[in-house]
C-alpha cells in the first residue's frame, strides 16, 4: 500500500510548488505582509544583491559575500519577512543599469539608513552620499564634515562598512597621500567605478588622481 | 535568534507542503491552500518562538488549512450541470485515481496521518507534532487510514473481478 501511495512522489510538484510559491509572494505584498525585498542586480563589477524596505535602499552586496549570511543579517536586523521579490526593486535595478552604461549620475532613490549605525558612521554616509559624480574626497575631507575633524581613520571604517556601496559612493573617498586607498568590496571595483566616472584617466594604471 | 529570513524558509518547505496538500485535498484545490498556509504563516512569523520546529509549524497550520478547506466544501452547493473543460483523463489501469479518491474521503486525522506517513515519509514524532496529537495518536491514525484503504482497494478489485474486466 504505500508503494502505492508513493506515486504521488513521483508527482511533479517542484514546478507546481514553485509557481504557487511566486503567488504566495504576490500575495504577500498586497497584502503588506513584506518588511524586507530582496533581488540581485546584474553589473560589470559582478551580481549585486539588493534589498529594500518601505523606507527605501537598506543595501547592497558584492558577490564576495555569502548572500545567505546577509540575508539572515537583515532577517535579524531588520524582520524576519524576508522575501525575494524583484519587482518592488525594479527602479533600484534600472538607476544601477543606467548608471554602469554612463546614463545616470545622481541615484533619485530614497536610502533608508537603518543599517548604518547612528552617530559619526551614519553622518560619514550621509555626507558622502554628497559627493558629485565625477569627484572625489579624503578621508580627512570626510571627518571634517561629519564634525570630527581628526577622525580620518574612523571614517574609513565607518565607509568600509557601508551598507550600501555604489549608491552611497565611498568609493569617491580615497586617502589624501595619493593613490586610490581601500575598499570594502575589493580594490579593483573601487579602481573601475572610479574609471567609469572620469574621476581617475583611462589610461592610467598606476591611478594617480588627475 | 530570530527564525531563517522568509524567503528561505519558503524555498525549504514548499515542496513537502505543496505534496502534502496534493495528497489531501487534491490538484485543483492544492494552490489555494497552498497560498493561504503560507500567507498564514508569514503574519505570525515575526511572533514565532525561536526554538520553533518549523516544519512541524508549517505542516499544521497546512494541515488545518486542508481540514477548513474540506468544511467549506461540503457547505458549498453542488452544481446541477458542470461542464467540464477539457476532456477527462483517461482512468489510470492501476487504480491510482479510485486510491487517491479513497485518500480524500478518509476522515480529516486518518487522512493527514497517512499523507504525512506514506507520501512525506515523516516519522511519527512530527507527524505527532503537525496534528497536535500524542505519538502514540499519529500511529493508531495512520494505521487507521492505511486499512481503510487496504479495504477499499480490495472491494474495488473484487468489482473488478466480477465485472469481469480483468
Amino acid at each position: 500500500m504505500s508503494g502505492r501511495l508513493s506515486w504521488m512522489r513521483r508527482t511533479d510538484v517542484e514546478a507546481a510548488s514553485l509557481r504557487a510559491a511566486r503567488a504566495v509572494v504576490d500575495r504577500a505584498w498586497a497584502s503588506r505582509l513584506v518588511d524586507v525585498a530582496v533581488t540581485t542586480v546584474d553589473s560589470p563589477v559582478g551580481s549585486l544583491l539588493v534589498a529594500g524596505t518601505a523606507r527605501g535602499l537598506v543595501r547592497l552586496a558584492y558577490p564576495d559575500e555569502r548572500s545567505d549570511l546577509i540575508l539572515e543579517e537583515l532577517a535579524e536586523a531588520l524582520s524576519p519577512r524576508v522575501l525575494e521579490d524583484p519587482r518592488t526593486l525594479d527602479p533600484v535595478r534600472r538607476e544601477l543599469e543606467e548608471y554602469f552604461e554612463g546614463h545616470r549620475t545622481t541615484f533619485d532613490l530614497r536610502i533608508d539608513w537603518t543599517l548604518a549605525p547612528e552617530g559619526f558612521s551614519r553622518r560619514v554616509l550621509r555626507e558622502t552620499a554628497r559627493i558629485p559624480f565625477g569627484s572625489v574626497s579624503t578621508y580627512g575631507q570626510m571627518a571634517k564634515r561629519a564634525g570630527s575633524p581628526r577622525a580620518a581613520r574612523a571614517a574609513g571604517n565607518a565607509l568600509h562598512d557601508n551598507p550600501i556601496p555604489i549608491v552611497v559612493p565611498c568609493h569617491r573617498v580615497v586617502p589624501a597621500s595619493g593613490g586610490i586607498g581601500k575598499y570594502g568590496g575589493s580594490e579593483w571595483r573601487k579602481e573601475f567605478l572610479l574609471r567609469l566616472e572620469g574621476a581617475i584617466e583611462e589610461t592610467t594604471d598606476g591611478a594617480p588622481l588627475h | 535568534m530570530t527564525p531563517p529570513p522568509f524567503t528561505t524558509f519558503l524555498e525549504e518547505h514548499r515542496v513537502p507542503v505543496y505534496r502534502f496538500l496534493l495528497a489531501t485535498v487534491g490538484p485543483n484545490d492544492a494552490d489555494d491552500c497552498f497560498q493561504e498556509t503560507f500567507l498564514s504563516a508569514l503574519r505570525a512569523y515575526p511572533r514565532l518562538r525561536e526554538d520553533s520546529n518549523l516544519r512541524a509549524w508549517i505542516l499544521t497550520i497546512a494541515t488545518r488549512k486542508a481540514a477548513d478547506h474540506g468544511r467549506a466544501r461540503a457547505r458549498r452547493p453542488v452544481p446541477v450541470e458542470e461542464v467540464p473543460e477539457r476532456a477527462a483523463p483517461a482512468p489510470e489501469l492501476d487504480g491510482t485515481t479510485e486510491l487517491w479518491a479513497a485518500v480524500r474521503a478518509l476522515p480529516p486525522m486518518q487522512r493527514a496521518a497517512v499523507v504525512h506517513r506514506y507520501v512525506l515519509d515523516l516519522p511519527y514524532a512530527d507527524i505527532a507534532a503537525a496534528l497536535g496529537c500524542t505519538e502514540e495518536a499519529a500511529r493508531a491514525n495512520a494505521y487507521a487510514g492505511r486499512r481503510k484503504l487496504r479495504e477499499e482497494q480490495e472491494r474495488l478489485q473484487d468489482k473488478a473481478l466480477e465485472g469481469g474486466s480483468r
